[in-house]
């Protein structure tokens, strides 16, 4: 009896816990937006966010991307030549790239790349009580650490997705058209009679930029929220990668679901 | 407050971010050429779409002079009602006969209007009269296949 009493016991403080986190997250966001404003005030915060998530990620996004888009290209020829439509690789690399890869690959290395980071400045500025000191001094720290990480990466996202499908389809283009010898003309024009601005390009972007505001306040929050400890830190970053990635792909599945219904 | 070399780097990748968009935009969608500034609905009537789908290509002599809108089922008269967008710039006379053709053998449909002679144009709203319906391979092959059986066996 007492096992079971146990056990209902921890259940219910879990679910309770996790209620709780939800609750505060969601207050999080919002009281992150109120005080947002004051970051567009103060731009040179803000660069230095864009740099440290942005243009510190152009390397493994770029590199990232062209291997893909090498990939794709190999692969794609592969199946594509036993249906004798080689010239509809580009059709295949580009739609594959701008529709779903660009965002969601993007958005996993961004994830790990610059959320982890930003968990881990913010996780360890708590457990050594600089926010707290911030907070003496009337300085908020929301304001001053918080929002400008966030809308950092919310703005770095889609710009580095954008450049995660472009190297993609030069990658593709590589091994299609300069190795194997895919006719050039049809490559590029089979790709722009088939992939729509509105359809595939413009709901891409739509994705990176969810992806960009949903991993970038799982990591901001993580921070925050974080145990104050080296365990504790850890732990969040961990939890801020984790959660970033199963976010992404559930994301994705929905707004998938969303965009290309007429399927 | 000075300029830095960070607010160079943070240009840098904006600039290239918003190029790479701008890529994908014209060189990889079709931003540039699907779009046509002003349109005219034409309609026609058709037994049979087969696979024509909405936004698919109008074309005349090969070139895309429009988009299908909407299509929609007449229940009075059972026959398929396309609506499509056609650029302004081009008119087309009143016989102009509209069928729905097929681009390669597995590639999608479209409807070719392959012009007449008439002196007079075709209004916007008007109904094309004169259509040709999709070919449907299966239709085609059991055609094929009675007349073989037709003709009787083989004379050796």
């Amino acid at each position: 009896m007492d096992k079971v009493q146990g056990f209902l016991v921890g259940l219910g403080s879990r679910v309770t816990d996790r209620l709780w986190r939800l609750g505060f997250a969601a207050r999080f966001f919002v009281m992150l937006l109120v005080y947002s404003g004051q970051t567009f005030l103060r731009p040179h915060l803000l660069l230095r966010e864009i740099w440290f998530s942005g243009v510190l990620s152009l390397i493994i996004i770029l590199v990232s991307g062209l291997f893909v888009g090498l990939v794709l290209g190999l692969q794609g020829y592969d199946t594509l030549q036993r249906y004798g439509s080689s010239e509809a690789l580009g059709v295949l690399v580009a739609l594959s790239l701008v529709r779903e890869l660009g965002p969601v690959v993007a958005g996993l290395l961004f994830a790990s790349r610059a959320g982890s980071a930003v968990t881990a400045e913010i996780g360890l500025m708590k457990a050594t009580e600089q926010l707290k000191a911030m907070d003496m001094m009337a300085v908020n720290p929301l304001a001053r650490v918080v929002a400008p990480r966030f809308w950092g990466g919310v703005i770095s996202m889609p710009l580095l997705a954008a450049l995660f499908s472009m190297m993609g389809v030069f990658g593709g283009y590589l091994i299609g058209v300069v190795f194997i010898g895919v006719d050039e003309g049809a490559f590029w024009s089979q790709m722009q009679s088939s992939v729509d601005f509105r359809e595939d390009v413009l709901n891409g972007i739509i994705k990176s930029f969810v992806f960009g505001i949903a991993v970038s306040l799982i990591a901001v929050f993580e921070g925050y929220d974080s145990i104050p400890t080296a365990e504790g830190v850890s732990r969040a970053i961990t939890r801020t990668v984790v959660t970033s990635a199963l976010a992404i792909l559930a994301l994705d599945f929905v707004l998938t679901s969303f965009m290309f219904r007429s399927l | 407050m000075n300029r830095t070399v960070l607010d160079l780097w943070v240009g840098f990748f904006v600039a290239i971010g918003i190029a790479a968009l701008l890529f994908l935009a014209l060189k990889v969608g079709n931003l540039s050429s699907a779009n046509f500034a002003e349109t005219y609905v034409l309609q026609a009537k058709f037994d049979n779409i087969g696979g024509l789908k909405v936004r698919g290509p109008v074309k005349s002599a090969g070139v895309v002079v429009g988009r299908v809108a909407n299509i929609h089922f007449d229940p009075a008269t059972y026959e398929a009602v396309v609506s499509m967008n056609v650029d302004t710039r081009y008119r087309f006379p009143k016989d102009t006969f509209a069928s729905i053709l097929t681009s390669g053998l597995l590639g999608e449909q479209y409807i070719g209007l392959d012009v007449g002679g008439d002196e007079k144009m075709l209004k916007p709203g008007d109904v094309i009269a004169k259509t040709q319906s999709a070919v449907v391979l299966e239709k085609l092959i059991s055609q094929f296949l009675f007349n073989k059986a037709s003709e009787g066996p083989e004379k050796k």
